[in-house]
């Protein structure tokens, strides 16, 4: 599932620019929260039996569906080890992320 | 349609007019009545618009500031304890830039507790970012609901329609009540470009940083220097629709005036009399009455005031620490205009202390008898 | 890999929030947003106050959600989403849910008094409170929902939180509004039925959300979702329903209640209680226990 939307970092030039209203105008997929991450949650998809439940526990959306199986994704994936956590197959490994 | 109705139902009349469509209030004396003819006219439907009868008046400007940001036209009356209660939503009204028009009865602030005139409520909301019209007769507070709603929504900064506890807000006058369809001509409805919906969503009012937050205030600033021109333009379109203007000032016999009064509110026309009978003694005074405090008309009252002596202005409020708050903003728009002229400030008339044409003779007469003023601060009234 | 089968999950695939936002690593907040978001769609529209949500979202000129939000002032959660109510249904917008998304701050201490005004009224909106049991998003200070035990920076270890938690349930029931029910993340499927189920009635609703705060409980990141399941399996959050103020309806019957030392372990801000302290709350939770029994019974 790609993400489709704006994600870029706004820069204004000058008070022309801003809207009138203090409001959003952008989305924070700019801000890649993978390097938030201290230790890396990986996906044994040999075992995984496909029950959905890492997908439904990751608070920051970084799991998503992918012919059928959970795909973590680096970019957004801050490291809780919740995913890991609730898999009933314990099939999710948490290793050391690289600095 | 002429009608004898008292200041408090001008208002709702102006904002029945003026199709406000959400209207949440919570009732405070002398305000009541304002919101008792509201409620009536949605009840009957002579007035199609949703009214939230709050549990306070911080809630009022919350639910106002929501349907407005919705897109609905919004309106509200308080007065005192209950336009301070709302205080720190009047920055979000007008940061958020939301054109909620609020009825403001100017009375004092407590302890001693008070029901009765003095303008340290509304002036004390200065430095919120609403503009404020200060009204002398019912006529101007049922025009000025209009206007204000113009304005408002044209700059998407918020109003506030200012009118004298019982003197003005529970006395009876005469007042023209203009057709539904004429004002509808003057006020279309409500359709602001951005609003909050699903079909567009963004988020309002969100963390703010120091990189963001200055230009936003910025763009505020300078909407508000656009409105005095606004006002001045849409009162000049009142003029012509339905014959009254609606002006920054309102001066009376200026012109070859040596002593000029400045005032506010009811007293301005209080000023008017007196100014009337002391000319008849060959006292050559007039009076400019500020109808626009916020935006601060500089450029009008520093030509109004060219050719005075004197300049005696009037407060019915004060800056504790300072002066009264309308001498401290006249002197400052007289500053580096090579005006040298002697200002009198005045203090009269707080907590509903009357203010007759006496005491405008009072005031004239030491004008006149001294060259600058004895005294930083003029008490007029007080038992010393 | 063994055969390929079809996924099926227990919640629709679509979400309505990105990633890329400011929350903690394990907020139980994210999750409550995330599991609600799936039940009401896209025609809602969100009121949030000053709170961890405020934040999480995003700052100007971002946002991580796709429904519009409305940031008020900490007091005004209940009274904005009124207005903008009122406001919609004056545009002619009869369809979109408008939703007061408020922490335990703004609902059961500074915001109280304007949902007890919406509540009164019976305003169209949907009120939901996910309650972290103190102030996180200003540093973790105590509110009225902290429980009785708890360490938090206004309430240090020796002078620990001394007043039992407020009962917001208890006190909307009075109001008699139509919905009112408790949830927990971690029980999705069931929040995101009752959501679905407020959606559908006029009038106030209340959901109170349970969400643990790993930051603020001093607990692993990765036990948030162990904590919401616990907290419901040893009574200290029953998840029960309340239509009209009147009919109380028991969602997990629990046939052996477990003991809250378990729960409480896990928890940096309980390290510090002692045994008779323990007692006296496992004592609570067992009384609160039966007399949500005895009033679901009623029915």
């Amino acid at each position: 599932m790609k993400k489709k939307k704006n994600s870029q970092k706004i820069i204004f030039n000058s008070e022309k620019e801003f809207p009138i209203m203090p409001m959003s105008i952008g989305s924070m997929l700019f801000n890649k929260t993978g390097a938030w991450r201290n230790i890396r949650p990986e996906i044994d998809l040999e075992n995984c039996i496909q029950c959905g439940i890492c997908w439904k526990f990751c608070p920051d959306v970084a799991i998503y569906i992918e012919d059928d199986y959970p795909v973590i994704d680096y970019d957004y994936c801050k490291g809780c080890g919740l995913c890991a956590e609730e898999c009933p197959q314990k099939c999710i490994i948490i290793k050391e992320e690289a600095k | 349609m002429k009608k004898v109705i008292m200041g408090n139902h001008a208002l709702s009349y102006g904002a029945m007019l003026s199709r406000a469509q959400v209207i949440a209030a919570y009732p405070i004396t002398p305000q009541t009545q304002v919101v008792e003819l509201l409620s009536e006219m949605c009840a009957d439907k002579i007035l199609d618009a949703k009214f939230i009868k709050v549990e306070s008046e911080h809630s009022a400007m919350a639910a106002c500031i929501g349907a407005s940001l919705a897109g609905a036209r919004t309106f509200t009356a308080t007065s005192a304890q209950g336009l301070t209660l709302m205080h720190e939503l009047l920055h979000w009204a007008s940061g958020g830039r939301l054109p909620v028009v609020m009825g403001n009865i100017n009375r004092a602030m407590a302890p001693g507790w008070s029901i009765w005139s003095d303008q340290n409520d509304s002036l004390s909301q200065r430095d919120t970012g609403w503009m404020q019209f200060y009204c002398a007769s019912n006529q101007e507070v049922l025009d000025t609901v209009i206007q204000a709603f113009k304005v408002s929504e044209k700059l998407l900064i918020p109003s506030m329609v200012v009118l004298d506890a019982f003197s003005l807000s529970h006395t009876y006058e005469v007042v023209e009540i203009p057709e539904q369809a004429k004002v509808d001509e003057y006020l279309p409805p409500f359709r602001p470009k951005i609003r909050i919906t699903p079909d567009e969503p963004h988020a309002f009012g969100g963390l703010t940083s120091p990189e963001h937050y200055f230009e936003l205030r910025y763009k505020l600033q300078k909407d508000m220097e656009k409105a005095d021109g606004v006002i001045e333009e849409t009162g000049k379109e009142y003029q012509k629709m339905f014959g009254r203007c609606l002006g920054l000032v309102e001066p009376y016999l200026c012109e070859d005036a040596e002593i000029i009064l400045i005032t506010s509110g009811t007293m301005g026309y209080t000023a008017n009399v007196a100014v009337e009978e002391m000319r008849k003694e060959g006292v050559e005074v007039g009076n400019l009455r500020i109808r626009v405090f916020r935006p601060f008309p500089f450029r009008k009252i520093c030509e109004i005031l060219k050719n005075a002596k004197k300049v005696a202005i009037v407060d019915r409020n004060i800056s504790y620490g300072h002066h009264g708050i309308f001498y401290q903003e006249v002197k400052s728009a007289l500053y580096g205009k090579n005006r040298n002229i002697p200002l009198f400030g005045f203090i009269a008339g707080l907590g509903g202390r009357d203010i007759t044409p006496s005491t405008f003779k009072e005031i004239t007469k030491y004008t006149l008898k001294k060259e600058k003023p004895e005294d930083f601060i003029c008490w007029i009234g007080v038992k010393k | 890999m063994r055969e390929k089968k079809g996924m099926k999950l227990s919640l629709p695939e679509e979400e309505y929030m990105n990633p890329g936002h400011l929350a903690c690593q394990g907020c139980g907040a994210t999750l409550a947003m995330r599991f609600v978001l799936k039940a009401l769609g896209k025609r809602t529209i969100l009121c949030i106050p000053a709170c961890c949500w405020s934040v999480i979202d995003g700052p100007f000129p971002y946002s991580c959600l796709e429904v519009p939000i409305f940031h008020c002032a900490f007091e005004t959660a209940a009274s904005s989403a009124s207005g903008v109510k009122a406001g919609l249904e004056m545009v002619g917008d009869h369809e979109t849910t408008v939703v007061a998304w408020a922490g335990d701050g703004g609902t059961f201490d500074i915001g109280i008094q304007a949902l007890s005004g919406a509540a009164e009224r019976n305003d169209d909106i949907l009120y939901i409170c996910y309650d972290n049991e103190a102030y996180m998003n200003t540093g973790i200070q105590r509110s009225s929902a902290t429980p009785y035990g708890a360490w938090t920076t206004t309430t240090p270890v020796k002078h620990f939180k001394n007043r039992p938690k407020k009962d917001i349930i208890g006190i909307m029931a009075a109001h008699r509004i139509p919905y009112i029910a408790t949830a927990s993340i971690g029980y999705p499927e069931d929040l995101y039925r009752k959501a679905k189920k407020a959606k559908e009635i006029k009038g106030t609703r209340f959901i109170h959300i349970y969400a643990p705060c790993p930051t603020g409980w001093k607990s692993r990141p990765e036990d948030t979702v162990k904590l919401a399941r616990m907290v419901v399996q040893n009574a200290i959050f029953p998840l029960f329903e309340i239509e009209n103020g009147e009919k109380y309806i028991l969602n997990i019957k629990l046939r052996e209640k477990k003991p809250i030392i378990d729960y409480l372990r896990l928890q940096g801000r309980f390290h510090h209680l002692k045994e008779e302290e323990i007692s006296l709350m496992q004592e609570e939770v067992d009384r609160k226990w039966q007399r949500l029994l005895d009033l679901c019974a009623k029915n």
